[in-house]
C-alpha cells in the first residue's frame, strides 16, 4: 500500500469537465444549480460541498503563443482543482469528533457516519475546500476516492481524464514526474510554467500538486497557505493571560470591597 | 455655480489621431471581410472579467465563509457571561461578600450552563450526533477542548446553583454542602477558560481578520464576558456593590483600549472591523461596551444617590447590549473577511474591498 497523490497538469487540460462529471457520478454528489457566473465557461466558481473536482477557466488578454491561440483571441488555460489533501491538514486537526482522518494512502477523509456538521473544518481549511452541505448538515469534500483506492483502482477523475492532465500515482514518483515535465515545458519555451506544491509552508506539501503557467494566484492557489494550528500557542497564551486577569481582578475587587466594609 | 458649469462640460475621450486611425481600420476591415475580428467591447464592470495575478481568479473568494448561524455568536455571549459570573460568584463567596450577589451570580452561571449547550447543539448540521464530540479529546482542536470545558462547566455550575437552592429551601445538610462547595470550585476552574476560549476558537482559523487578532481575541472576549456578567448582576439588583463597579470599570477600560488598537491600525486585514455592516456592528458593540459604560460609571461616582443609581443601571444595560452586539459583530466580520479575496492571495489592495452584505 503506497502513499499516493494527484498531479494535475494544466498544460494538458482541455476544459472538458469529464473529471467533474466522473466525480459526481461515482460519488453520487448532487447538482449545485444552473446559474451563469459570467466568468468564462466556469459557472461553478470553486470546489465545495457539491463540487469535489472543479475545472477553472483562466481567460486572459491576448498573449501570442500562450496555449497556441490566435493573437486576436483571448488566451485560455484550464486547470482542474481538487482538495489538496495537505500533509498538515487544518480540517483534520480542527475536527472535534475525529470524523476527519488520514487514510493509509495519505489522503484526508471525512467519515460521513461520524461528522456532526459543527462547521469548524470549514473555517480551518486554508484552501476553502471543505464545506457544509446545508440540506444534509454534514461537511463534504473530495474523498480521494478512498473506496476505489481500497480495491486498487485509480480515482474516478483520473480515470476519466482523456488527456492525462490528471495523473495519479505514488507520491515520490509523481514528484519526480512533475520536475521532469517542468523541465520539458521550460525547454519548449514555456518559461512561466511552475509546479504548485506548498512544501515550504506550515501546510508541509500536498497530495495534489499542480503544474500551471504564470502566477499560481491566477488559479486561486494561495502563495502562503497556513495550517491554523500555528496560531494555537499565541491563542492559548492569550487565553491564560485573560484567565489570570479575570481571577486576579475579581480577587482584588472583592477583597478591597470586603476590607472597606470592615469584614 | 461650479455645479452648473460642470454639467455643460462634455464628458468622454478627447479625440486624437491614433483613435481616429483605429476607427478607420475597423471601417476598412468591415468593408474588406464583411466582419470585424476584435475582442469586442468591455465596458467597465461588465461581466467579462479576466483572470490575472492582480485580479486573482476573477476575484472569487478562495476561503469559505463560516457556516455558523445565529446560535454560535449567541453562544459566545451566554458562555462568556456565564463563565465570568461563575468566577465572580465563587470569589464573592470565598471573600464573604453579600449572599444575594453570590446567589445571583450562581443563577446566571447556571442559566448559561443550560442555554449554552442547547445553542451549540442547535447549530450542528446533525444535532442528534452531538455526542460524537465526546468520542475524542483533541488538544490541538479548540472546538474539542471547548466542548469538554463546556460540559465540565455546565455540570458544575448547574449542580452548584441547584444544591444552593435546595439548601436554602429545605435547610443545610452535609451532602448539599459538599456538592455546593465542590461544584463551586469546579465552576471556578472551568469558568476561567470557558469565559474566553471562544476567542481561541475563532482566532485559530484561516479567516484573516480572526487569526490576525489571535493574540487579542481571548482577552477581548473575556473583557466582554465580564462586562456582560457585571451588567446582569447589577440589573438583578446588586447595584450597590463596589467590587462590581470596579470590575465593570476595568472591563470597559479594556474595551476602550481594544477599540483604540483596531481603529489606530490601517492594516487591510482589519477592514472588516471598520467598513460595511460588520464594521458598523463592531463599532456599535465597542462603543456600548467601552466608552459608554466607562463614562456612565465614572459619572455615577459623583452626585446624589438617586442619580448615581440611574447611571449604574444605564451602564449595566449598555455593557450587556455591547457584549451581545460584539459577539455577533466578530462572526459577521469573519464573513466579510472570508469575502476579502485579496488577503489569502497576498495581493496588495488596489481599491477598498466590497463589504456590502
Amino acid at each position: 500500500m503506497s502513499v499516493t497523490a494527484f498531479l494535475t497538469d494544466s498544460t494538458l487540460c482541455i476544459g472538458c469537465k469529464a473529471c467533474e462529471v466522473a466525480c459526481k457520478e461515482w460519488n453520487g454528489v448532487g447538482e449545485d444549480g444552473l446559474d451563469w457566473s459570467g466568468f468564462s465557461y466556469d459557472n461553478t466558481g470553486s470546489v465545495g460541498a457539491s463540487t469535489w473536482r472543479h475545472v477553472k477557466f483562466v481567460e486572459q488578454t491576448p498573449e501570442p503563443g500562450f496555449g497556441g491561440n490566435a493573437p486576436e483571441m483571448n488566451s485560455w488555460a484550464f486547470s482542474s482543482d481538487v482538495c489538496k489533501h495537505c500533509e498538515n491538514a487544518g480540517c483534520l486537526e480542527a475536527c472535534p469528533t475525529g470524523s476527519i482522518v488520514r487514510t493509509e494512502f495519505g489522503g484526508v477523509y471525512v467519515q460521513p457516519d461520524i461528522c456532526n456538521g459543527c462547521g469548524y473544518c470549514v473555517v480551518s481549511c486554508p484552501f476553502g475546500v471543505v464545506e457544509r452541505n446545508e440540506q444534509d448538515g454534514r461537511a463534504f469534500k473530495c474523498t480521494f476516492c478512498y473506496d476505489r483506492q481500497k480495491v486498487g483502482l485509480v480515482p474516478a477523475c483520473a480515470k476519466a481524464c482523456p488527456t492525462e492532465s490528471i495523473q495519479f500515482g505514488e507520491i515520490g514518483a509523481l514528484r519526480r514526474k512533475a520536475e521532469e515535465r517542468l523541465a520539458e515545458l521550460r525547454g519548449r519555451g514555456m518559461r512561466d510554467a511552475t509546479v504548485y506544491d506548498p512544501v515550504d509552508t506550515s501546510v508541509g506539501g500536498s497530495h495534489a500538486m499542480f503544474i500551471v503557467r504564470g502566477d499560481p494566484r491566477t488559479y486561486n492557489l494561495p502563495p502562503k497557505p497556513e495550517v491554523p494550528t500555528i496560531y494555537l500557542k499565541k491563542a492559548w497564551a492569550s487565553s491564560a493571560i485573560a484567565a489570570a486577569l479575570l481571577l486576579g481582578g475579581t480577587l482584588v475587587a472583592f477583597l478591597a470591597d470586603g476590607q472597606r466594609n470592615g469584614r | 455655480m461650479s455645479d452648473a458649469k460642470a454639467r455643460v462640460v462634455p464628458v468622454g475621450r478627447v479625440p486624437d489621431s491614433s483613435a481616429e486611425q483605429r476607427l478607420l481600420e475597423i471601417r476598412h476591415e468591415a468593408e474588406r471581410r464583411g466582419e470585424v475580428k476584435a475582442i469586442g467591447i468591455r465596458p467597465s464592470g461588465a461581466p467579462f472579467p479576466q483572470a490575472s495575478p492582480e485580479t486573482g481568479y476573477y476575484g472569487i473568494p478562495l476561503l469559505k465563509q463560516p457556516s455558523w448561524t445565529w446560535e454560535v455568536p449567541l453562544y459566545f455571549f451566554t458562555g462568556g457571561a456565564a463563565g465570568a459570573a461563575a468566577v465572580m460568584g465563587a470569589i464573592a463567596d470565598y471573600t464573604g461578600a453579600d449572599r444575594k450577589l453570590v446567589r445571583d451570580a450562581r443563577w446566571i452561571a447556571a442559566a448559561g450552563a443550560v442555554i449554552s449547550p442547547a445553542l451549540l447543539v442547535a447549530d450542528l448540521g446533525r444535532p442528534a450526533r452531538f455526542l460524537n464530540m465526546l468520542r475524542v479529546f483533541k488538544p490541538q482542536s479548540p472546538m474539542s477542548v471547548g466542548v469538554w470545558t463546556l460540559l465540565g462547566f455546565s455540570g458544575a455550575a448547574a449542580a452548584t446553583a441547584f444544591a444552593g437552592f435546595l439548601a436554602e429551601r429545605y435547610g443545610p445538610s452535609l451532602p448539599l454542602r459538599i456538592v455546593e462547595n465542590a461544584g463551586q470550585a469546579a465552576s471556578l476552574a472551568f469558568g476561567l477558560p470557558f469565559s474566553n476560549y471562544t476567542g481561541v476558537l475563532i482566532g485559530a482559523t484561516t479567516i484573516p481578520v480572526w487569526n490576525q487578532n489571535v493574540g487579542e481575541l481571548p482577552i477581548h472576549f473575556a473583557a466582554s464576558g465580564v462586562g456582560a456578567a457585571v451588567g446582569l448582576l447589577e440589573l438583578m439588583g446588586n447595584d450597590r456593590s463596589r467590587a462590581l463597579q470596579a470590575l465593570g470599570m476595568g472591563a470597559a477600560l479594556f474595551e476602550c483600549l481594544e477599540g483604540l488598537r483596531s481603529e489606530s491600525s490601517d492594516h487591510s486585514h482589519l477592514d472588516p472591523l471598520k467598513h460595511g455592516l460588520s464594521g458598523l456592528m463592531v463599532r456599535t458593540g465597542g462603543v456600548l461596551s467601552g466608552p459608554v459604560p466607562f463614562l456612565l460609571r465614572a459619572a455615577s461616582l459623583f452626585g446624589d444617590k438617586q442619580r448615581s443609581h440611574e447611571f449604574r443601571r444605564w451602564a449595566a444595560m449598555a455593557s450587556v447590549a455591547g457584549s451581545l452586539v460584539t459577539r455577533f459583530a466578530w462572526v459577521q466580520a469573519g464573513h466579510a473577511s472570508a469575502r476579502q479575496w485579496r488577503e489569502p492571495l497576498g495581493i496588495a489592495q488596489g481599491e477598498k474591498p466590497e463589504l456590502g452584505e
